[in-house]
């Protein structure tokens, strides 16, 4: 006869072991990723696989930046923060409008939140015609652009409902004590959505320097983004995996980092708001 | 009189001087987009032919005889097929393990939420790399199992391709709807749970009357998104196969992709394009009646 406890403790136990061996199986895929950038060219091709490298061999990285490959990670970074800032910007004073205003009335609500559903490769190939027309292809101005624009939904989605969460009474007295509406907005309701606002400007990057179709599209080698810089390593000579894998690493592990700092918000996030946390 | 007059004017103005920046964007990728896509399906467009005028409606009437058009919208709805509900269950599963107190669970959860940041076209190669038939790990385990080595062509054998396609999709969107579902389950109420318990409510019995219902808004609101994002699905496949074995397993983002900027069918391209637009737009306004976004 067990006792309660025993049965309790038994359950942790198994609950335990099956944490454990789910993080592995979903965590082993990273792990092998970076491995292989730390690898010697005989180790990627050994067969049977090699577990792991026999030392940290950092060959690899030190030719992406001898050669200038590494810099395509500054490309991310350029635009994926000067849209981030200009998404947010836009987005925010939009969002403050369609929440304490209701303007456009539930039309343009949902018309701004069925943009964030438009497939990218059907928007993409207009623009791309067009950026031949203007001169914008491979430039930071016009993968910008079209980042901010494809993020913009998202933001205004998110920081209306962060808005929402703002107290009126704050507002109305601001406004009593003298305040102007573009006053309020940056001095009362600003402060108080900081923590939506860094959630939502940091889903916005990540999603920018994610993004590989429109980058694919709409770079040449000027701007290229570290994901399209990637995929010109497919298929290509002898060592190409170690540059696959060593590339990703630079690009996956700021990703890594930023996550870590945003735990609290990113069930928010990722449900587009339908889940406060 | 005049100046209250004036000031409700001016704020009246100023809601909307608010939003414009932000929708003149929107217009931008939203409706220009649009009037340039109808505009150039009516041409005749190609890689040799640059006149533009317009030939009438010859590149739709070659939507409907295209089966690899269709094809590919079929791949896409197999794989959406296949991939959401795993990706469901799987999630689900794995809320329950982690839904009461246990030791690192935040780490857990840390830890489990990485693939979502992952780039899609990092993990596309990350899964290129474990499939690879000669140097990957996966051919490897399978083989301890088996007992002797084994040699499987996923990316090139077609009976492979959808289900290396679909782990990768798996792997990298499961943790999406675990933490949502994890959010979901904690906020069930306790009480009621409770009280099935003291009723001797069997497993499936909470499970289905309670449970369920409960974290009913936030896994429609779940599907809608992956829902959505599967039928754009473009890295992965990209990274995977490119759409190969020959056309086997390219979606409808890849096949645009291919008419468009391989083989530069332009005005073609547009027709397609309009017809996906068309497509998940019908697809959007369907699913929008019935779930409200965060109320």
């Amino acid at each position: 006869m067990s006792t309660l406890a025993q049965r309790r403790g038994l359950r942790l136990g198994l609950r335990l072991t099956a944490a454990v061996l789910l993080t592995l199986v979903f965590m082993f895929p990273i792990y092998w990723l970076f491995m292989i950038s730390f690898k010697t060219a005989s180790e990627i091709y050994a067969f049977p696989p090699r577990w792991y490298p026999s030392s940290f061999n950092f060959d690899t990285y030190h030719v992406l930046f001898r050669d200038g490959d590494a810099a395509t990670v500054g490309n991310s970074l350029v635009v994926a923060f000067f849209s981030t800032a200009l998404a947010m910007f836009l987005g925010f004073i939009c969002a403050y409008s369609l929440a304490r205003f209701s303007t456009g009335g539930k039309h343009l609500a949902n018309w701004i939140v069925s943009q964030r559903m438009i497939p990218p490769i059907a928007v993409v190939f207009p623009i791309f015609l067009l950026y031949v027309w203007f001169g914008l292809v491979d430039t930071y101005i016009g993968v910008i652009l079209l980042y901010t624009a494809f993020n913009l939904p998202y933001v205004i989605w998110m920081m209306r409902s962060y808005i929402l969460d703002v107290p009126r009474a704050l507002e109305e007295s601001a406004l009593v004590d003298g305040c102007t509406r573009w006053e309020v907005i940056w001095k009362v309701v600003l402060p108080m959505c900081r923590a939506g606002l860094a959630a939502t400007a940091i889903f916005t990057f990540v999603f920018a320097w994610n993004d590989f179709i429109f980058a694919l599209v709409l770079t040449r080698t000027e701007v290229a983004t570290y994901t399209v810089q990637i995929t010109h390593y497919f298929g290509g000579q002898s060592n190409f995996w170690a540059k696959i894998s060593a590339m990703s690493v630079l690009g996956t592990v700021p990703i890594f980092v930023v996550t870590a700092f945003m735990q609290r918000y990113f069930v928010r996030g990722i449900s587009l708001g339908a889940i406060k946390g | 009189m005049s100046s209250v007059q004036g000031a409700s004017f001016g704020q009246r103005n100023f809601k909307y001087l608010l939003v414009g920046p932000a929708i003149f964007v929107l217009l931008l990728v939203g409706v220009f987009p649009l009037v340039y896509l109808l505009t150039v399906s009516f041409q005749g467009i190609t890689m040799t032919e640059t006149s533009t005028d317009f030939i009438g409606s010859a590149n739709y009437k070659q939507l409907f005889d295209d089966a690899r058009l269709w094809q590919a919208l079929l791949h896409t709805l197999i794989i959406t097929a296949i991939a959401l509900p795993l990706e469901l269950v799987l999630g689900l599963t794995m809320a329950q393990l982690f839904l009461d107190r246990l030791p690192g669970r935040a780490i857990f959860i840390a830890l489990l939420v990485l693939p979502v940041v992952v780039s899609p076209i990092v993990s596309g190669a990350t899964w290129a790399l474990l499939f690879n038939h000669r140097f990957g790990p996966i051919n490897q385990i399978i083989g301890w199992i088996a007992g002797k080595e084994t040699i499987l062509l996923w990316t090139i054998n077609p009976d492979l391709v959808y289900p290396a396609i679909i782990a990768a999709e798996i792997w990298q969107w499961t943790p999406f709807m675990f933490l949502l579902l994890l959010a979901a389950l904690g906020n069930v109420d306790r009480s009621q749970l409770e009280a099935a318990a003291i009723d001797g409510a069997s497993w499936w019995r909470t499970f289905s009357r309670i449970v369920l219902p409960a974290i009913a808004p936030v896994m429609t609101v779940a599907i809608l998104i992956r829902g959505l994002d599967l039928f754009r699905l473009f890295d992965i496949v990209w990274a995977l196969t490119q759409g190969g074995p020959g056309t086997m397993t390219e979606t409808i983002s890849v096949f645009t992709y291919v008419k468009g900027f391989q083989q530069f069918e332009t005005s073609y391209t547009a027709a397609v394009a309009l017809l996906v637009i068309i497509l998940l737009s019908a697809l959007v306004m369907f699913l929008l009646r019935r779930v409200e976004l965060a109320r």
